[in-house]
């Protein structure tokens, strides 16, 4: 494997030792704690919030006695929970029977209960009855998923696709695409260390960037006073943005407002993103998830490129085909011609190799068995437009019963909004007293999953939204 | 069983990944009775295969250890060795990445007094990678009397033993075996991680099955750890992939399946014994030049032939046997139907070359 420029070099110290740095400060006292010992099978992540805080003094001094007895750790502080995942934590230990889980983006069905596409089955079945080995993906992951995940993205007529002007490889679904995608500028974008991200975006966005050792910026995106798009707002702060820095954009079911720009307005900001020769990096974790069109969800990415912008891509198909826990993902890059995409991949693998290796299979075989076989390929058409028709009749039932209730707020913005999220415009105090009082778990923003709403709670979380905001 | 179990579906992990996974990786690297286990000190975290966990265990490292953000912790690499653990630790952010003597190409050992005198050397708190067995690429391991030395050297000079341990089961053909050297610094008191993989003990390559094994020195502390660990991994890929871990977690807590497990493992390890003993006898047979005991002296699934670089050149483009330029082979290519040509053509290649 070729050594990048930008890349460390190993360097070979003498064997002369050299004097360590030591660390002043007092020997570390950590609480003398005692805890109650978990039995092996139920040793996972303990609730943090049991546990006393991290002593944050400074490394144990080095009194080699003192530096025995304790723990390289003491100066660990104990990490916030996730912010989104940690809504499903509390969620579980709710013994509350009308509790109501509308934090994490997953999709349920009308019963609450995960779904499994009937295309993933089938896809299982058929490639459990190949009965294939279980050897090595290449670093760029599966070819035939790659491609076909490609052509998903970009129209299978796109002249990218024809002059094989773009690498795509295989990632740990949307996060690991961005990870790679990150890093990779990290690296090889000398122009600028910035990106802009939409504010508010997606919680995850800023720490993956930012352990990329990229800075984050933001422009305007959500209007709180109309829970749409601040289309001026995000037009005059884009214009100002410094020439080549790096733009962020969910390409449909923006998260977690799930507000999404208008043809017309995406034509707009591609063409002030074209005169200020910004660098454009997607996210698309939705397509086809949003409208029920995998076309129309891909719309604004297409434009984009057909303007000569060449864009980074990130693809998840955790939420459109279900495959969550498969992690199954793609990054692409749009590149000058097809030379230039070798050198590139050539790149990509080098980052990849030391993070995973290689990724896992079976979510991108799944994947890439429904893309490729024509039944499964319209069956999965259709199961994607059940779920984004089922979201779309929630919302027109959530709205419908507010009105019932007898709230005399707009609520429009729930239905004018798109893809698994609403940011319905509550405020925290509002969302704290959801959860305390009807056992409503959502984000601290107002975010809710519409995924997580069924025709069975629908009146229940109206009911609810109704008396805290009345 | 997975397969046929209609209750289960394709929803997230937690980040840390399976917790069912997560203990019994733990409990197969540290043994049944650790009381490491039972003091709960230990945790794991699930990981992309050897090399995720190694990832994620250099980047907590890079941001705990030894201050905060402390790029410039020297970390040691046994030289030679895989040669990916050297870009873990550069993208993890490290700055001084040096070697410790390991091989020792004139008797075709370890080189032990090199290794200790390395770590003698080695500024304190630095960081060693050491293979807990079946070392890659050499397939020399230290005795128990001499991981006992190195030891005695690490504790003395607050070193940080970090364990890639990617071969458990499958280099001796039995777990526990395979696992003494972790155990022991365990039982010594050391804290340390343990960079699992599950690749080729479990033959799950492709479904990146990693664990790492976090030892404390009490609950307290591992606890905060995995919380940052929960950081790191959520910015890497969120949580890891179910498959793998699902096949891993049943098979260890069912006594059938593991008992079975244990067998398939001594199976594969028995096989590559096997080639090691015959690749050997051929070669002797032949009065290839040379002694030819490191062969069943190594361990795991590689060997470090001795063949020079042009040796190997003649190997491949002369007999198409594709193999390291460093000399080394994966004893798994050997089957008894090419054992005899690949004898002959090693002959041919120290006695013509």
């Amino acid at each position: 494997m070729g050594r990048a420029r930008g890349v460390p070099v190993l360097r070979l110290r003498p064997r002369s030792a050299r004097l360590c740095r030591q660390q002043p400060g007092k020997c570390a006292r950590k609480p003398r704690l005692r805890l109650r010992v978990p039995a092996p099978r139920a040793m996972a992540l303990l609730q943090p919030s049991r546990l006393l805080g991290a002593a944050t003094s400074r490394r144990a001094c080095l009194a080699p006695a003192a530096a025995r007895s304790s723990s390289w750790w003491s100066h660990v502080e104990m990490g916030p929970p996730d912010p989104i995942l940690g809504v499903t934590e509390a969620f579980r230990r709710d013994t509350n029977t009308k509790k109501m889980n509308l934090g994490v983006g997953a999709y349920r069905d009308d019963n609450g209960k995960p779904y499994v596409l009937n295309c993933v089955r089938k896809a299982e079945a058929q490639i459990a009855a190949k009965k294939m080995d279980k050897e090595y993906l290449p670093i760029a992951g599966l070819a035939e998923f790659n491609k076909a995940s490609a052509e998903l993205a970009l129209g299978e007529t796109s002249e990218v696709i024809k002059n094989g002007r773009y690498v795509t490889v295989q990632s740990i679904s949307g996060t690991g695409s961005l990870r790679i995608g990150a890093n990779f500028l990290q690296r090889f974008f000398k122009s600028s260390h910035d990106v802009y991200l939409p504010k508010p975006s997606w919680g995850n966005h800023t720490p993956i960037f930012r352990d990329a050792g990229l800075q984050l910026q933001a422009y305007r995106y959500y209007d709180p006073k109309t829970c749409g798009f601040d289309f001026s707002g995000a037009l005059d702060d884009i214009s100002k943005i410094p020439e080549k820095s790096i733009i962020l954009f969910h390409a449909c079911a923006h998260n977690p407002t799930g507000v999404d720009p208008r043809p017309e307005q995406w034509k707009e900001l591609a063409s002030v993103v074209k005169k200020r020769n910004l660098f454009v990096f997607f996210d698309m974790a939705y397509q086809g998830f949003a409208s029920g069109d995998i076309n129309r969800d891909a719309w604004a990415v297409r434009h984009f490129i057909e303007q000569g912008i060449n864009i980074v891509l990130s693809q998840s198909y955790a939420k459109n085909m279900g495959l969550y826990g498969e992690r199954v993902g793609a990054f692409t890059v749009i590149c000058s011609d097809a030379e230039e995409a070798k050198r590139v991949e050539s790149q990509l693998k080098i980052l990849i190799r030391p993070m995973y290796s290689n990724p896992p299979i079976n979510g991108a075989r799944i994947a890439s068995t429904i893309l490729n076989s024509p039944d499964l390929r319209k069956e999965w058409l259709g199961e994607v437009k059940g779920m984004a028709d089922r979201i779309i009749g929630m919302r027109t039932q959530l709205v419908s019963n507010l009105k019932k209730e007898g709230s005399s707020y707009n609520w429009q913005h729930i239905t004018d909004q798109i893809g698994m999220f609403c940011f319905t415009g509550l405020k925290p105090e509002q969302v704290e007293r959801l959860t305390k009082e009807f056992s409503i778990y959502m984000t601290k923003d107002g975010r809710i999953s519409v995924a997580g709403v069924t025709s069975g709670n629908v009146g229940y979380l109206a009911h609810a939204i109704y008396q805290v905001t009345k | 069983m997975i397969a046929s179990d209609t209750s289960l579906n394709h929803e997230y992990l937690p980040i840390l990944g399976l917790p069912d996974f997560r203990a019994n990786a733990s409990r197969i690297a540290l043994g049944d009775d650790s009381p490491a286990i039972k003091e709960g000190r230990v945790g794991g975290v699930q990981c992309l295969g050897g090399t995720g966990a190694l990832r994620i265990g250099a980047e907590f490292l890079r941001r705990w250890y030894n201050g905060n953000n402390n790029t410039t912790t020297p970390v040691y690499i046994s030289s030679p060795s895989w040669e990916n653990h050297n870009s873990v630790f550069t993208d993890a952010g490290f700055k001084d990445i040096r070697t410790y003597r390991y091989w020792d190409p004139a008797k075709r050992g370890l080189d032990l007094q090199g290794l200790l005198e390395d770590m003698e050397a080695a500024p304190e708190f630095s960081i060693f990678i050491l293979h807990a067995c079946a070392h890659n690429p050499t397939g020399t391991d230290p005795t128990q009397e001499q991981w006992k030395q190195i030891a005695t050297v690490m504790k003395r000079r607050f070193l940080f033993p970090f364990f890639d341990s990617a071969y458990q089961g499958f280099a001796s053909g039995c777990l526990d075996r395979d696992a003494w050297a972790v155990r022991y610094f365990v039982a010594q008191g050391f804290e340390l991680f343990c960079a699992q993989s599950f690749s080729k003990n479990f033959g799950l390559y492709n479904e990146r099955v990693g664990n790492l094994s976090v030892v404390g020195k009490d609950a307290n502390n591992v606890q905060r750890v995995l919380s940052q660990m929960e950081k790191i991994a959520r910015t890497t890929w969120s949580n890891p992939p179910s498959q793998g871990a699902r096949i891993v977690a049943t098979t260890l807590t069912s006594p059938l399946l593991f008992a079975e497990w244990k067998d398939n493992v001594k199976t594969m390890a028995d096989r590559v014994l096997l080639m090691r003993s015959e690749l050997r006898s051929r070669l002797e047979d032949l009065g290839t030049p040379g002694t030819w005991s490191h062969i069943t002296d190594q361990i795991g699934m590689f060997s470090f032939t001795g063949l020079n670089p042009k040796q190997v050149d003649y190997m491949i483009k002369e007999k198409h046997i594709y193999l390291m330029a460093s000399g080394r082979i994966n004893m798994c290519g050997l089957t008894t139907k090419n054992l005899d040509y690949v004898a002959s053509s090693i002959h041919e290649a120290v006695t013509k070359i």
